[in-house]
């Protein structure tokens, strides 16, 4: 008799989740989600509006994007772990090799889409406080004994491993190629780091918000979004002669969209960003387009010429990924030099 | 001695579905987790392992983490049992307003918590400002870590010590009184014993809370190798080098370390109950 009772319950539940599963089929419309790093926020906020009209302009669909933002390196493990994600817009090309490396992504995917499928890209600029007190300039200024650099950790931050090469970069360039000098300089540099936040967005914080230290190394886009948007006039974007070109890549989660079906819808939100609307929501949320002749040009004019380097002058990512910031790596060991 | 019958006649049976339901719940949530960590931390051999946790990087978060949660526990032992006994014995306006604001380090998100204490506590916060021209720094040190496991340690030791304190009557401590006792020997010989398994109870909790915390610390923390750097983040930089088995390594001697401490409060509050009688 129990028995019955409770084998009725059970197929009640089950055919109510049957009921409301068939349900939610009834009402799918198309959707994707995009994994994206933590400084992305406002850009893909705007340009997620776009695209849905975009969309519905071109074939008539409703589509709802989800976008998903955190610290780049958190973010892809989320997408290695299980997440199904349609496309990932990602801080670094190594985080997506991550994925690659886990079988989701097929590879080539960097030529998949124009300019190394990065259709913005950004720098890195130091941001000081208002009237540039302590009077920084370039990247010399950052090892003086009276600086204070506010960095997130490179290990949990992507945008921290851009600062970090900069700077290698910079002294790499300037002694002529000598690895040790490059070495003892980003030592001291980070010697004169008070607080390691593990992402881009808490070293803003740190900085702007509570007043620590002299000068942020920043996205050139936070930056921006700091200077206009977070605490207009205490600050102020010193842009140093020399710094890296940091390109986050995009790329379709290959093994998602397959299993999904959503390969067309995935190609025509990484697609759209190429087009000139994309480019102007790219510029007007402070990343330097690829295609500047399609922005605003006072969105252009506010980024200034400066000689970048890029990253293949360090051997790809999967180089200077495994040579800095692996375990035991350049970064670890100036950790435990000093 | 009873000897043990499996069921044991009841006036609400069920003894073998909520025993089974118990099982599989501890195994899905508890053991099988757990279980999963030791492995992957077995998938290292000792040439492995101990650099991971004899590096002097590690042994400096190991006791970052240990210390500042053990001084957090046990600060808020003492500020818990106060505030427990304010809000039990005192009745005031807005005591329950008070009460209900105790639960609030429960209820927030840790990162707000965290970016807020970091805001309040800076050079040029609220409160670090007062601080700030006599040379005290509090957020980005290991004070600041402290404050924020006093903070979400702080409702523990409130909640375990409130209930047993309301079932403790007053006219023991009155009787005391009659019997000559002076009121520090009240306290220190008539309530204390009786609160103490409470306290301890309170203590571990908070204790285990804090030393596995990581969204509040992680924003006042500053996080400097060697300095301000606690185990938890230590894990997210494995985590982040896709080397699962050394994170599963770092959060395994966590685990045994937190064990051994806890089973230690255990026994002492065993020995307590012994000594006291039933608190």
């Amino acid at each position: 008799m129990t028995l019955k009772r409770s084998s009725l319950v059970v197929a009640a539940a089950i055919a109510a989740t049957v009921q409301f599963g068939g349900l939610g089929l009834a009402f799918a419309q198309d959707a994707l989600t995009n994994v994206s790093y933590d400084p992305t926020r406002e850009l893909y906020r705007k340009y997620n509006d776009a695209f849905t009209k975009h969309w519905k302009e071109t074939t008539g669909r409703d589509v709802t994007v989800t976008a998903t933002h955190g610290g780049s390196g958190s973010q892809v493990r989320t997408v290695i772990d299980g997440l199904p994600a349609d496309v990932v817009t990602l801080a670094l090309a190594s985080d997506i090799l991550a994925a690659e490396e886990a079988g989701l992504i097929e590879p080539g995917w960097q030529s998949e889409f124009p300019k190394n499928s990065s259709p913005y890209y950004s720098t890195i600029v130091f941001l000081v406080r208002s009237s540039n007190p302590k009077n920084i300039k370039d990247w010399d200024d950052l090892i003086r004994d009276d600086v204070e650099v506010i960095t997130p950790n490179p290990k949990t931050s992507g945008g921290a491993r851009w600062n970090y090469l900069a700077a290698w970069a910079y002294e790499l360039d300037r002694s002529g190629g000598d690895e040790n000098a490059a070495k003892d300089f980003v030592a001291k540099l980070y010697a004169n780091v008070p607080v390691l936040d593990s992402g881009a967005r808490g070293s803003t914080n740190t900085f702007v918000k509570n007043g620590t230290g002299d000068v942020l190394l920043a996205w050139e886009n936070e930056a921006f979004l700091a200077l206009e948007e977070l605490e207009p006039g205490s600050v102020e974007i010193v842009v140093p002669k020399f710094s890296i070109l940091a390109e986050p890549p995009v790329a379709i989660v290959d093994k998602n969209v397959d299993e999904k079906g959503t390969r067309e819808l995935a190609k025509a939100y990484l697609d759209y960003l190429y087009s000139p609307e994309g480019q102007k929501i790219i510029a007007s949320s402070y990343y330097r387009p690829q295609h500047p002749e399609h922005a605003d040009p006072e969105d252009v004019a506010r980024f200034p010429d400066l000689k970048l380097i890029t990253i293949d002058e360090f051997g790809g990512w999967k180089e200077a990924q495994s040579k800095h910031f692996g375990d035991g790596g350049i970064f670890d060991q100036i950790y435990s030099s000093n | 001695m009873a000897t043990f019958r499996f069921r044991e006649p009841s006036i609400i049976p069920g003894f073998r579905l909520t025993f089974g339901f118990t099982i599989f719940y501890l195994m899905v949530i508890v053991i099988i987790p757990i279980a999963g960590l030791f492995l992957k931390t077995f998938e290292l051999d000792w040439q492995a392992f101990y650099p991971i946790i004899s590096g002097p990087r590690f042994l400096a978060a190991l006791k970052l983490s240990f210390g500042a949660s053990l001084l957090a526990a046990m600060f808020n032992a003492v500020i818990g049992v106060l505030v427990a006994w304010v809000l039990v014995r005192y009745e005031f306006p807005g005591r329950r307003a008070l009460d209900a604001m105790v639960d609030l380090p429960f209820a927030l998100p840790t990162a707000v918590a965290g970016i807020s204490l970091a805001s309040i506590y800076s050079p040029n916060g609220w409160i670090g400002s007062l601080f700030a021209p006599f040379g005290i720094k509090i957020a980005y040190t290991p004070l600041g870590i402290w404050i924020a496991l006093v903070f979400i340690g702080l409702p523990f030791v409130v909640r375990s010590v409130q209930p047993v304190l309301q079932d403790f009557s007053k006219e023991i401590e009155e009787a005391s009184a009659t019997l000559g006792a002076s009121r520090p020997q009240t306290i220190s010989r008539v309530m204390l014993p009786a609160l103490l398994p409470a306290i301890l109870t309170g203590f571990s909790l908070a204790f285990a809370r804090a030393v596995g915390e990581y969204g509040s610390v992680i924003f006042i923390a500053g996080n400097l190798p060697r300095q301000t750097e606690i185990l938890p983040l230590l894990i997210v930089f494995r985590l982040e080098e896709f080397n699962y088995a050394a994170a599963a390594a770092i959060a395994a001697v966590m685990l045994v370390a937190s064990f051994i401490i806890l089973l230690a409060i255990n026994l002492i509050q065993v020995w307590s109950q012994r000594r006291f009688g039933n608190g």
